[in-house]
């Protein structure tokens, strides 16, 4: 088994020769993508002509489907085919998903009854996409209404305990929050949310035989590819699975839906190609959503701003469908000393949408109150919030007491300051104006998790000493392609441009692939093996060949630089090697397990946010001026991807803040912003001056290259920055997301302002 | 989406009569909330006169100083015409502050008139909706009400018009020349109309009449500044909005048409200040619960904007 000490030694990502790792290339598929030559999964041209499948979504919340008429959809013209509940082929029954590697079923139409406004009850297929929409409204289905369960609105504490889990407690919390001097007690809301990727789910299916293809918009190749195979009762091995490129994921994409399954179904059925997608409306209800929390956050503190107690107790509903929690508390966990602690979750089932992963879970909806509560309780002791922070900076995990396998959260936060100007802010709001505009700054700490997870790799390389990387990774915009390139070309020694990168497709080795920050970390390490495994076949091939040479080593002395393999100054190329050796060219695997040990460490991604805003003093419009975010996340692979991803996620934090939320009307059990002019992200126009810096690090305890991951940590803590900034341009504190100009209006008009 | 017809329209009067022959026609120009509300099964015309290539896209100077503004003239060209934003930088801000880049070059100045509302209800075809489905009820009245109508509204409808185009146009006392058998201008103020029991029937146009043009008088004296709120900084629809010029004042986002604020004016016009003349105007305006903050940013907001267009005005 491998320990984490295993890679401590050099290698040759750490010695970094030809300074490929870190260096900001540009992503291989960018100009596939904006010229519109990336084939999306909808997009796949299948070996004959397609039809097209449109799924019709229920229009009540919860009850049976007593009969679904599908006779004027099968008449209407072009028409394939049409299922409901009561016709729609066998399928495996739906699992509940018990750990991350579980793949999960997705039967369609499984029940007669329905269990949120939008999931899918019938199916129609036709020649055209348009004769497919048109029947699909000819589809009548009559439902015996049951009054949904929707209002999530938790008085106090209450709510189950997510099944298995209890409440983190150290000390005597209770005690000591009521013997503090100073204390924050104060409850935040969130609310749903939807991821709102630009390419929404969809597949191309066909059959050859008993083999299916599916090109489909997923995040994770192996799971999706078993979880296909088990819902349709065939071999994992029949399932060709690929998908090569991805309009975004978010963690909507991490779960699979009724369009890969009822594509499949219906091209089997009617023997030729289908493409099913959803429609952006569809999206909304019939895919996952982050779901919403009250996050009840509590924080005592000596007047010298030692925190003596500190607790999140996070509420979020989910589903009937599902198993997901929203877990908001457990990013706090070792993020500050106090020696008392009670951290934990409440749920409760509704008749709601399925719960499922966005855009960091946990933090994306905890660090809202938790970094809020931080700048609330810094104003109470008098002592400026980044300085909070650095005296509650903890030695070890304050939860547990493991060590950190690093963590430079107080230089982020030191160096954001210093260059954001973080010393200009005026303790007392409202003090600084802008002609209409009152402006303040607002700061909060990013952290979430970094792990690593099994996965492997091939290398091949050919008679012309070009490296092809094979992996079972997806891509979902972030640079993946770009990333493991840079790593086998550094790894191997051979210029970016001898590396081809292929990935996206279930029958190469296999790896998680992407969410959870964990892609880069876990596909690349095993890329890195790979390479270490192909550098290790080509020395001993070398020292080998009398017509090398590197005939007769020592093997140990080999080097790999500019695609030429030495000992000293005996050298040649690495395609002149395999072209006497394997002309046909030569294949090794890798592969990447966790450290046996690893658990020892506690192995954290870190980070500081800085904002300013203006607030219309007038109309309570926030506006983001300026946003400076500082990381500290490993070795960072390439530094314009990984910026990208981080103020990818910076942006997103504004709009957790200030706009997005899926406004729900119980009446109906459904939201009403259907699409991305009701449903509002930010655009171009609500982001100013926007950068991310990311500090020089090495986490030799998180894997053999000492990289982490940056997808989710941007989003952590900035809309919490947003929120702290706005309280300090106007004096309002809104803890009711998002904070829209009616909120901030109401704040203002209580201040007399 | 439902099978429909198409034509081309090659002159206006043609058009016209067509809308007039075939039930349920409907004109199509920028298509940029027409083909939207066809996807979405909220529109489904079964004949489409696409007057996209009619002779409509001139901006002519009239023989009073005003501007003759043709139905084809693009949102985008009409803010970037130096007669236009010289002489009516109001209707300039106002159109800017619509949707985005890309609609404005596709939205044409009649067809901006024309667009429906964004009431959530309105676009979501399983839920009541009298306007959608006259006599299904209205679901904005206790339901998710925050972007609904203030001013104006009914107990059938409580939907507001989405146009910022229309509410500067309104206070620049603009005319709407129509083409039909017979061929008529309308004042826009009466172009709109308020929902009463019929919110499906938005406008005073018949079918087969086709707006051509839109006319504007020389501008008033004084000042004119557009501002309008909204929860992101572009392609957001209003959550409530001010166009003054002079002493002519109109609101958008808060009733079912460009709210002219003839009360306001009244207020204005006999010396008053601009908080009792938001005050008069206000009087009648009702919340439904979660629009109550329109009443309150229209009492802050309008004195802010009559102050910035005097102000502008005694610079100019």
């Amino acid at each position: 088994m491998t320990q984490v000490a295993d890679w401590a030694g050099s290698n040759p990502i750490k010695e970094n020769r030809s300074r490929l790792i870190g260096k900001a290339v540009d992503r291989y598929e960018g100009p596939l993508k904006v010229s519109g030559t990336a084939a999306y999964a909808h997009e796949v041209v299948p070996p004959s002509p397609p039809a097209y499948g449109v799924m019709v979504p229920s229009t009540i919340a919860r009850g049976r489907i007593l009969s679904v008429d599908l006779a004027a959809a099968r008449a209407a013209p072009g028409v394939a085919l049409a299922w409901s509940h009561f016709d729609v082929p066998e399928q495996a029954p739906r699992n509940v998903m018990l750990n991350f590697f579980q793949p999960l079923t997705t039967p369609a139409f499984e029940f007669d009854r329905v269990s949120y406004w939008g999931e899918q009850v019938a199916f129609v297929v036709a020649d055209t996409l348009e004769n497919a929409t048109a029947a699909a409204a000819l589809v009548k289905v009559d439902y015996e209404i049951e009054a949904p369960e929707v209002t999530f609105d938790p008085i106090g504490d209450e709510g189950e305990h997510p099944p298995g889990e209890s409440d983190v407690q150290v000390g005597d919390f209770a005690a000591a929050f009521a013997a503090a001097p100073v204390r924050v007690d104060a409850v935040w809301r969130t609310p749903p949310q939807n991821h709102c990727t630009m390419e929404p789910c969809a597949t191309t299916a066909w059959w050859e035989g008993d083999k299916l293809t599916v090109h489909a918009s997923v995040q994770l190749v192996r799971k999706t590819q078993h979880g296909l195979a088990e819902t349709l009762k065939i071999p994992p091995e029949n399932v060709h699975l690929l998908t090569r490129y991805i309009g975004g994921g978010f963690g909507a994409k991490a779960s699979w839906y009724e369009d890969l399954t009822l594509a499949a179904l219906a091209s089997r059925e009617i023997g030729r190609p289908v493409k099913v997608a959803f429609t952006r409306q569809q999206m909304m209800h019939g895919t996952i959503h982050r779901p919403a929390t009250r996050l009840h956050a509590r924080l005592g503190a000596t007047p010298d701003g030692k925190l003596t107690a500190m607790s999140l107790i996070t509420q979020t509903h989910l589903g009937r469908v599902g198993n997901f929690v929203e877990r908001g508390s457990n990013f706090s966990r070792p993020l500050y000393s106090a020696p008392n602690r009670l951290t934990g979750h409440r749920i409760f089932h509704l008749d709601l949408p399925v719960a499922g992963a966005m855009r960091a879970p946990g933090e994306g909806s905890g660090t809202l109150a938790f970094e809020c509560a931080m700048d609330e309780l810094a104003e109470k002791l008098g002592i400026d919030p980044l300085e909070l922070r650095v005296i509650n900076e903890p030695e070890v995990n304050p939860e547990d007491g493991r060590p950190f396998s690093s963590r430079q959260l107080t230089r982020c936060l030191r160096e954001g300051a210093e260059r954001f100007g973080w010393d200009k802010r005026v303790s007392v709001p409202g003090r600084v104006r802008d002609g209409r505009w009152t402006l303040g700054l607002g700061m909060a700490t990013a952290i979430r998790g970094s792990s690593l997870l099994p996965a492997k790799a091939s290398f091949t390389v050919d008679a012309e000493g070009v490296i092809t990387v094979k992996q079972g990774m997806t891509d979902i915009g972030t640079g993946t392609y770009t990333v493991l390139g840079q790593i086998a070309a550094e790894t191997m020694g051979v210029p970016l441009k001898s590396v081809r990168v292929e990935i996206g497709d279930s029958e190469l080795p296999p790896a998680p692939g992407s969410g959870g920050q964990f892609g880069a970390a876990t596909a690349g390490s095993a890329c890195f093996e790979a390479g270490m495994n192909l550098r290790k076949a080509i020395v001993e091939i070398a020292v080998a060949d009398p017509a090398s040479p590197l005939y007769g080593g020592p093997s140990e002395n080999v080097t790999f630089q500019d695609g030429i393999v030495a000992i000293s100054n005996r050298s040649e190329t690495i395609a002149e090697l395999i072209r006497r050796n394997r002309p046909d060219g030569l294949t090794v695997e890798g592969e990447i397990k966790p450290a046996e040990d690893s658990g020892k460490w506690s192995t954290q991604t870190y980070g500081a946010h800085f904002v300013e805003v203006g607030i219309d003093t007038v109309t309570g419009e926030v506006r983001v001026r300026r946003m400076l975010g500082v990381f500290a996340a490993g070795r960072i692979l390439n530094y314009k991807t990984a910026r990208s991803q981080l103020t990818g996620g910076m942006i997103w934090g504004v709009g957790s803040a200030l706009t997005e939320g899926n406004a729900f009307d119980p009446r109906y059990g459904s939201f009403i912003n259907q699409d991305m002019a009701a449903y509002l992200v930010p655009v171009q126009a609500d982001i100013g001056e926007l950068d991310a810096i990311m500090l020089d690090e090495e986490d030799e305890k998180a894997n053999p290259m000492g990289i982490k991951g940056v997808g989710e940590l941007g989003i952590s803590g900035a809309g919490a920055a947003v929120a702290n900034a706005i309280y300090n341009a106007c004096g309002v504190r809104v803890r009711d997301y998002p904070i829209t100009p009616d909120k901030v209006l109401a704040g203002l008009m209580a201040l007399g302002k | 989406m439902r099978p429909f017809s198409y034509e081309r329209a090659t002159d206006a009067a043609g058009a016209a009569k067509a809308a007039a022959e075939h039930p349920n026609a409907k004109f199509i120009a920028g298509g940029t909330n027409l083909l939207d509300l066809m996807k979405l099964e909220i529109e489904h015309p079964a004949h489409l006169i696409d007057i996209g290539r009619l002779p409509l896209a001139a901006i002519e100077d009239t023989a009073d100083g005003g501007l003759r503004i043709g139905a084809m003239v693009t949102n985008s060209r009409l803010a970037a015409d130096e007669r236009v934003r010289a002489r009516y930088p109001v209707l300039v801000q106002a159109i800017v502050a619509g949707g985005s880049g890309q609609l404005r070059n596709k939205a044409t100045t009649g067809g901006n008139l024309l667009q429906r509302t964004r009431c959530a209800y309105f676009y979501d075809t399983t839920k009541p909706c009298n306007k959608r489905l006259p006599g299904s009820g209205c679901s904005a009245l206790e339901g998710l009400n925050r972007n609904s109508a203030i001013l104006g509204a009914s107990q059938a409808c409580i939907a507001t018009h989405p146009s910022d185009m229309a509410v500067a146009l309104s206070i620049l006392d603009a005319q709407v020349e129509v083409v039909s058998d017979n061929s008529r201008t309308i004042p826009l103020e009466d172009l709109h109309r308020l929902p009463g029991d019929t919110p499906h029937i938005e406008t005073s146009l018949s079918a087969g009449e086709l707006i051509t043009a839109v006319v504007l008088p020389p501008p008033p004296s004084g000042g004119q500044v557009y501002r309008k709120v909204r929860d992101r900084a572009s392609y957001a629809a209003g959550l409530a909005s001010v166009a003054v010029a002079g002493g002519r004042m109109a609101f958008g986002a808060v009733a079912h048409k460009p709210w002219r604020a003839h009360l306001a004016e009244a207020v204005l016009a006999g010396g008053g200040s601009p908080s009792e003349a938001i005050a008069a105007e206000l009087a009648p305006a009702r919340s439904n619960g979660r629009n109550q903050f329109k009443i309150d940013l229209l009492h802050r907001l309008v004195p802010v904007a009559v102050e910035t267009a005097r102000s502008q005005g005694r610079g100019a």
